[in-house]
C-alpha cells in the first residue's frame, strides 16, 4: 500500500503514474488525531486517504473539523503505527495484572490521618 | 470449527453480550464482517448519492443564506460518506472497490434518493422527513456493537440534527408565506411521506436478516419498531407546521398508545429497489460521470505529491540549491 510501489519519480523529474491505476486505491491511509482544545490530548477521530502528508492534513481539516472541533491536527501514515496485537492481549498486559501495590488503595492508613 | 476458533467465537459472543465493542483487529465471525460491510457500505453510498437531489438546488437557492446552508449540508453528506467508508475499510475492504461496486450496481443505496426534488420545498421536506427518518434509524446505531461504526454514527447524528432543523425552519418560512408557497409545501409532503416510511425497510415479517443483526447487536430495533417511532414523532411536527400527512388511516390509537397508519405500497418499494424508480439510472450515471470525470484531479494530486517528494529528496542530497 505504500505510495512508492505505485508512483515512482522519474529521473528527469516527471512523475510516472501507472495508467489505469486509480490513485486513491494506492494513496496511503492516514490516521487522524485532533486536539479538541488547548489542554487536551490529541484523540483519534478516523482515517482518510491522501497522496502525501500535506494533503492529508488539509483533507483532515475539511473532513474532521468542519465545526471547530479542533485546534490542532496530527496525521500519521497508518503503516507507520506499531500496535499491540489483540490476540495476545492477556499475556501482553499480564505484567501489570498482579501488581496491586501500584494502586493507592492497596495501602491501609488510619482514617484520622489527614491529607492522605 | 476447531477448538481455537470455538474459543474465539465464545469470546466474541461474550463481548457482544456484555455490551462491549468489537474493534477492527478482533476475531469476528465471517457473517458478522460481511453483514457489517454490506450495511455500512449501503449507508455510505446513500450519503454520497444523497448529495444529488439536494445538489440539484444549490445554484437555484432563493437567497445567499439558503445557498450557504444547502452547501454546508451537502458537504456534510460527503463527510458522512467518508466517515462510513473509513469504517468499512477497518473491515478489510477498500473504498475504491466499494465505489466501483456502487457504480456497477453491485451494491445498493437507500431508495429514497431515487425520487426527484421538483421544487425548493422538497429541500425542506428532505431535511424534515428524510433526515428525520434517518435520525430515527441512526441514533440506535451509535450503540452498535462494532466500534468504528458506532463512533462514525455519533459524529453523523450530531450533524444530522442541523440537517433536520434547517429543513423544518425552511418549511416554517414557506408556510408563513403565500398560498402558493403553502401548496408547494403540501405537495412536497404528499410526495415524500410514503417513501420516507419505506426508508425503514421491509416489514419485520419480510426482513430475514433482522434477527441475526439484532443478536449481533449491529441493529438495535426492528424496522417496524423504528417506523412506528418515526410516525409518532412526526405527527405532532406536521401539526405544528400546518400540513396534512397524506394518509386517511393515520390516527391515534389510545389502546396502543401509538398512531395507526395505512398500508405501505410494498410493490412500489420493491420496484424502486430493483431500479425502476424515477431517478435510479440518472443517479448512477451522475455518480459514474463524477467518478470518471474526477480522475484527472486524482492524477494531478498524485503527480504533485510525487514531484514534491522528489524535490525534497534532491534538496536533502544537496543537488538543488534552496531558492
Amino acid at each position: 500500500m505504500s505510495m512508492a510501489d505505485d508512483v515512482t519519480a522519474h529521473p528527469e523529474g516527471e512523475p510516472d503514474i501507472r495508467p489505469g491505476v486509480t490513485p486513491d486505491r494506492t494513496w496511503p491511509l492516514y490516521e487522524v488525531f485532533v486536539r479538541g482544545k488547548r489542554g487536551l490530548n490529541h484523540v483519534h477521530v478516523g482515517s482518510l486517504h491522501a497522496p502525501d502528508d500535506h494533503m492529508a492534513l488539509h483533507n483532515a481539516r475539511n473532513l474532521y473539523t468542519r465545526r471547530n472541533e479542533g485546534v490542532s491536527i496530527w496525521v500519521v501514515r497508518a503503516d507507520a503505527i506499531t500496535a499491540s496485537s489483540p490476540d495476545e492481549k492477556d499475556p501482553f498486559f499480564a505484567p501489570s495484572g498482579d501488581k496491586v501495590y501500584r494502586h493507592p488503595t492497596f495501602y491501609e492508613i488510619p482514617e484520622d490521618v489527614p491529607h492522605l | 470449527m476447531d477448538r481455537d476458533e470455538q474459543q474465539l467465537a465464545e469470546a466474541f459472543d461474550a463481548t457482544v453480550a456484555a455490551e462491549g465493542r468489537i474493534e477492527p483487529r478482533d476475531w469476528m465471525p465471517e457473517g458478522y464482517r460481511k453483514t457489517l460491510i454490506r450495511q455500512i457500505a449501503q449507508h455510505a453510498h446513500s450519503e454520497i448519492i444523497g448529495m444529488q437531489p439536494e445538489g440539484n438546488w444549490i445554484l437555484r437557492a432563493p437567497s445567499l443564506r439558503r445557498k450557504a446552508i444547502l452547501l454546508a449540508k451537502v458537504q456534510d453528506e460527503a463527510g458522512h460518506g467518508l466517515y462510513l467508508y473509513s469504517a468499512t475499510e477497518t473491515l478489510g475492504v477498500d473504498r475504491t472497490e466499494l465505489t466501483e461496486k456502487l457504480i456497477d450496481s453491485k451494491q445498493k443505496y437507500s431508495s429514497i434518493f431515487n425520487y426527484p426534488t421538483l421544487t425548493y420545498a422538497d429541500i425542506g421536506v428532505i431535511g424534515w422527513l428524510v433526515d428525520g427518518a434517518a435520525i430515527c434509524n441512526q441514533v440506535p446505531l451509535c450503540r452498535s456493537s462494532y466500534g468504528p461504526y458506532a463512533r462514525a454514527m455519533v459524529r453523523i447524528c450530531k450533524e444530522e440534527s442541523f440537517h433536520q432543523r434547517q429543513g423544518f425552519e425552511l418549511l416554517m418560512t414557506l408556510m408563513a408565506g403565500t398560498d402558493a408557497q403553502r401548496e408547494m409545501v403540501q405537495d412536497a409532503v404528499n410526495r415524500w411521506w410514503w417513501p420516507s416510511l419505506m426508508m425503514f425497510g421491509p416489514a419485520d415479517g419480510d426482513s430475514p436478516n433482522t434477527q441475526q443483526s439484532m443478536a449481533w447487536r449491529i441493529k438495535r430495533h426492528t424496522n417496524d419498531e423504528l417506523r412506528q417511532r418515526y410516525v409518532d414523532m412526526t405527527v405532532p411536527q406536521a401539526a405544528a407546521l400546518g400540513v396534512t400527512l397524506p394518509d386517511p388511516e393515520l390516527r391515534w390509537n389510545d389502546e396502543r398508545q401509538a398512531h395507526d397508519f395505512g398500508d405501505i405500497d410494498w410493490n412500489e418499494f420493491t420496484a424502486v429497489v430493483k431500479g425502476a424508480g424515477p431517478c435510479n439510472a440518472q443517479r448512477l450515471a451522475h455518480r459514474r460521470a463524477a467518478h470518471e470525470g474526477g480522475q484527472w484531479v486524482r492524477d494531478a494530486a498524485s503527480a504533485y505529491a510525487a514531484k514534491q517528494a522528489e524535490r525534497a529528496t534532491r534538496r536533502q542530497e544537496g543537488e538543488v540549491a534552496v531558492a
